[in-house]
């Protein structure tokens, strides 16, 4: 941009009869301010960079380097090259937690995206109407307390006598009844619903945002066409709010790799490891058993899993855009 | 547009259900609040006399006053400085683009889907190395950096947005780079600046991992972190845990109420950058 006003400028002046001699310092002496206006910008980004440097990058980088050595954080380290990744491969735990963490996406991400792109189909007619609006404020309300909360008043709703079994024994379901967190069998998907909990307002109001910019045009056109319901929903409003299924299917799965908080206050990982998520058995090894190299090579993994997850949702979304 | 009532009304059942799922929750924590101490009440039952105490025990048995003053002093430390600097970095490249800038850019979204725990156990060494382990500074200082790759990717996103014309008429009128950043460019960034500030502000109140691992005194925590501990003391006296969660709450429910439609205005635009 400035490029072309220099050269603009430098015309004009041309033109007005200025000697060879001093445009060639004048290009001079833009060419410095540019350079300098370049070296302002970069001290600029200094502050941010240090930060992220110091607190993000390096951490970073010496998670790899600690994956590759034995060191319980006090004593020496030693090197062990590549043993704490293959004992990461045949332990039971550490495997079980990434097979939870990938099961937990079903509960945190897929059901609310699939529960909320259905209710705002629904409500979708009526979005600007009082009760629409007021909805926004309630439906929001779990994704601004701490997800700690989250997770102890939900503990309490699936507990042996709380709310969620009296509803069942009040619906004649009694006999399913029992401590959902405490249940090897049930303690996952009991996780995954304080995470489908939290998500789903989020996710219909991303949701129901998209779908309020579809030309109503088309809806009445496809009503004229004799389309059902069901037909409207897969060919108009399906594809209109891709882009938003893709930023909420994104922010859900990240939420559900990267669980903690909410299997910290539940389960703690148990019962029997069966709610164990990546997160906290890094943080189980890294602070309890003092196995820093350990907990650093689930760690790069998990990263690695990370990306491996959400680049090709972010790619889709993006192709869908176009 | 022509909508049939029977969808309405199927639609607006849907909503309330909804609500009322989302609702039930905070009002079983808090009728559990009012049972007798160290009881397990059950389900939405009304006690027969509501125990109001328990919400004066909980305060007093979680040092509300302190925690509160803690996750304030958190908020104050972490809040203002990353949104300074992400402002200076993203005026830097999304505006002033020096040679580089595309890479130094690129970098910092490496940062922008990574997980906390993916860091924490060198953060630890990190703290303990610079003895700042269970002080305020260990999650203050970290919080910034971790910070850095969502909020300079939302203040370029911003400054490149910004029309070029405006910034070429205060550059012909003789506004050098500093002039032209605070008379023009950061009176018209305040909503990208307040959006940012709440998300920041919330995150930092609810951040829980952090807390657990770096400050061993839950009076030095965040709100969330101190949660965690309160949960961990009086996790068998279900009333009293129920009474604490809901103060521990009050606050960030009250910030939250006054400024809702900033709240999800700034959620949604997170969500849909990030």
């Amino acid at each position: 941009m400035s490029a072309t006003r220099t050269t603009g400028t430098s015309g004009v002046r041309g033109a007005v009869g200025t000697t060879s001699h001093s445009q060639e310092d004048r290009r001079r002496a833009l060419r410095a301010r540019r350079l300098r206006r370049g070296w302002v910008a970069l001290g600029l980004v200094v502050p941010a960079a240090v930060a992220y440097a110091v607190f993000v990058l390096r951490p970073l980088a010496l998670t790899v380097q600690y994956s590759f050595y034995k060191w319980n954080g006090v004593t020496e380290s030693t090197w062990v090259g590549l043993d704490n990744y293959t004992r990461l491969l045949g332990d039971a735990r550490m495997l079980g937690s990434i097979g939870n963490a990938l099961q937990l996406i079903v509960y945190f991400s897929f059901i609310p995206v699939i529960l909320g792109l259905l209710a705002a189909a629904t409500i979708r007619k009526f979005a600007t109407s009082r009760l629409a609006l007021v909805s926004r404020t309630v439906l929001f309300l779990p994704q601004v307390i701490p997800l700690v909360a989250a997770g102890i008043m939900w503990t309490w709703l699936l507990a042996t006598d709380g709310l969620v079994n009296e509803l069942m024994r009040a619906i004649g379901l009694g006999g399913v009844t029992r401590a959902w967190l405490g249940d090897t069998n049930t303690a996952l998907p009991a996780v995954g619903v304080i995470g489908a909990w939290v998500a789903l307002g989020l996710c219909l109001i991303l949701l129901l945002a998209g779908m309020s910019k579809i030309d109503p045009a088309l809806y009445e056109a496809a009503r004229i066409d004799g389309a059902g319901a069901v037909r409207e929903f897969f060919s108009i409003t399906l594809p209109s709010v891709r882009q938003e299924v893709g930023v909420a299917v994104t922010v859900t799965v990240i939420s559900a790799l990267a669980a903690f908080d909410i299997v910290y206050i539940s389960t703690q990982g148990g019962p029997a490891n069966s709610t164990m998520v990546p997160g906290l058995e890094i943080y189980y090894l890294g602070f309890f058993s003092r196995e820093v190299g350990q907990a650093s090579a689930l760690a790069v993994v998990f990263m690695a899993l990370v990306l491996a997850v959400v680049l090709p949702i972010q790619r889709l979304t993006r192709e869908d855009a176009r | 547009m022509i909508v049939s009532r029977r969808e309405t009304v199927v639609g607006r059942v849907l909503l309330i259900v909804l609500m009322l799922v989302t609702v039930v929750p905070f009002v079983s924590l808090f009728v559990t609040a009012l049972h007798e101490p160290g009881t397990y009440p059950s389900g939405l039952e009304w006690p027969e006399t509501p125990y109001w105490s328990n919400f004066v025990d909980a305060f007093q048995a979680a040092n509300m006053g302190a925690l509160l003053w803690s996750s304030v002093l958190i908020e104050i430390g972490v809040v203002p400085v990353a949104l300074l600097i992400a402002t200076l970095a993203g005026f830097a490249l999304g505006h002033l683009r020096p040679p580089g800038h595309r890479v130094i850019f690129l970098t910092f979204l490496l940062g922008l889907t990574l997980p906390f725990q993916a860091v924490i156990v060198p953060l630890y060494y990190q703290m303990r190395d610079l003895g700042l382990l269970n002080t305020r500074w260990a999650i203050i200082l970290p919080l910034i950096g971790l910070y850095m790759p969502f909020a300079v990717m939302w203040m370029r996103a911003h400054f490149v947005n910004m029309p070029e014309d405006l910034s070429e008429a205060a550059r012909i009128d003789g506004a050098g780079t500093w002039k032209l950043f605070t008379r023009i460019h950061l009176p018209l960034s305040t909503p990208a600046l307040s959006s940012l500030g709440i998300l920041m502000f919330l995150w930092t109140w609810n951040q829980f991992l952090l807390a657990v691992v770096l400050v061993s005194d839950p009076t030095r925590r965040t709100m969330a972190g101190a949660l965690g501990a309160f949960q961990g003391q009086w996790g068998t006296n279900v009333p009293l845990l129920c009474a604490g969660s809901l103060l521990i709450l009050t606050p960030t429910l009250i910030v939250f109420l006054i400024f809702q439609r900033q709240f999800v205005t700034a959620l949604m635009q997170g969500a849909l950058k990030g």
